[in-house]
């Protein structure tokens, strides 16, 4: 073990008297012992100890008045309680509305992978082509790690790219909207925002669940 | 046939360098660890893909499964300077020893008048407090909305005047910016963390750090669970 050894020098002066014959060695085991204790106590400790967080911004309110503007790719989720999720795609259509469209109607997707994953990306197509792209070019050293961000959040805000709407009623779960969230940026939306629903797509809702 | 020799060293090594070496380990861990206060609450975040750590300088609103509000400022001196603020508006007194607790306090989840009761409970007692959460009604009772704007305003005060004195030694300032950071369980209903975030939005606040465990195991199990 890790020991101090030392050979008890002094004791000279008096020529006859005899040094101590004691060795000065000092047990070091239980310090060596402690030592280790607190080494793994602090690693098992310390580490993961940073929260993750999700950043996210909210819009400022608009007066009634202003009309929402024109969304050409857009998808609408409605969450709902039981972890479900409703969705439908474009502008919302009342029934009998007078431009003669087709009522909209709820589609049910999942949070699995094989569910809201596969929509977003097939309606976020541009987004991604164009930032798979850029990621190419970063790897073939043509593009700078900055022009990158600029340029993908560019596509990301192009008008071609999906902008989503979050919806939720009282009964959807603080996860599931996180899911949702995460799940758009996971799939490169750019363009989304959590707001409240509106009384038809309520209506709409209430039929689809009962 | 020679008998094969025994080695004549001692068997015993010298272990004088993994030692030392384990004790600069346990240096370095005990100079970095940072503890993390106990939390009036237990809250299971929801899992994403976010890999982004949550800034130092945060104003934090925890709501648990009940959908009940927390409040926690992360720095401390900006969290007395908070108390001493509500202290005087909501006329609740609070001795010096309440006021060295409060600051050794992480978050909590109850009406200024019973805040004096709180901090004089004990760590278990303030487990089994009967508590509604902060009161967070927009027109009888702002107490969450006082408590943020006026912590808002003390950590802004803070970085601001360190800023300056650090311009006016000609030093690099390092401070960031406080950032309104939300800790939700997963259970919560969604509108009781909506009512949350409209008391920000209310203060024109509109960006948040949504606390959130990292994507794993977790998402795993709940999947199996269904089966």
């Amino acid at each position: 073990m890790a020991e101090i050894a030392d050979d008890g020098g002094g004791h000279k002066k008096g020529g006859k008297k005899r040094a101590k014959k004691q060795s000065t060695r000092i047990d070091m085991t239980p310090m060596v012992d402690l030592g280790f204790l607190l080494l793994t106590f602090f690693v098992l400790t310390s580490t993961f100890s940073k929260p993750k967080s999700m950043e996210i911004s909210f819009p400022a309110p608009i007066d009634n008045q202003t009309k929402p503007p024109e969304v050409k790719n857009g998808i609408t989720l409605i969450l709902t309680k039981d972890n479900r999720i409703f969705y439908y795609k474009g502008q919302f259509n009342a029934p009998n509305n007078p431009d003669g469209k087709p009522a909209t109607e709820l589609s049910e997707t999942t949070f699995s992978s094989g569910g809201l994953h596969k929509i977003l990306l097939e309606m976020n197509t541009y987004a991604n082509d164009e930032i798979a792209k850029l990621e190419t070019k970063v790897k073939n050293r043509q593009l700078a790690d900055t022009a990158f961000k600029r340029l993908a959040m560019d596509a990301k805000g192009d008008k071609r790219s999906l902008t989503a709407l979050v919806k939720t009623d009282d009964q959807a779960t603080y996860k599931n909207v996180v899911d949702a969230v995460d799940e758009l940026n996971v799939c490169l939306v750019g363009k989304y925002v959590i707001v409240d629903m509106t009384a038809p797509e309520y209506a709409l809702l209430t039929a689809k669940i009962k | 046939m020679s008998k094969i020799k025994m080695a004549k060293g001692s068997p015993s090594l010298d272990m004088t360098p993994m030692v030392d070496l384990a004790f600069l380990l346990v240096t370095f861990f005990m100079l970095t660890a940072s503890f993390r206060m106990a939390e009036p609450v237990v809250v299971d975040p929801p899992a994403s893909h976010s890999d982004k750590t949550l800034p130092d300088n945060t104003i934090l609103v925890t709501v648990d499964n009940q959908g009940r509000p927390y409040f926690g400022v992360s720095n401390a001196e900006a969290k007395l300077a908070t108390l001493m603020k509500m202290s005087d508006k909501y006329k609740v007194k609070f001795t010096d020893d309440q006021i060295r607790k409060f600051g050794g306090m992480s978050s909590f989840g109850v009406d200024i008048n019973d805040l004096p009761k709180y901090i004089d409970a004990s760590e278990n007692e303030r487990q089994k407090f009967p508590t509604k959460g902060v009161p967070n009604d927009s027109l009888k009772n702002p107490q969450l909305s006082d408590w943020v704007r006026y912590a808002a305003q003390e950590t802004n005060g803070i970085y601001i005047r360190e800023r300056d004195a650090a311009k006016a030694a000609g030093k690099d300032f390092m401070g960031e910016k406080v950032r309104y950071a939300i800790k939700a369980d997963g259970k919560a209903k969604y509108i009781s963390v909506k009512a949350v975030l409209k008391t920000f939005t209310d203060m024109k606040i509109y960006r948040f750090n949504l606390i959130t465990s990292l994507e794993g195991g977790e998402k795993k199990a709940t999947e199996e669970e269904k089966k």
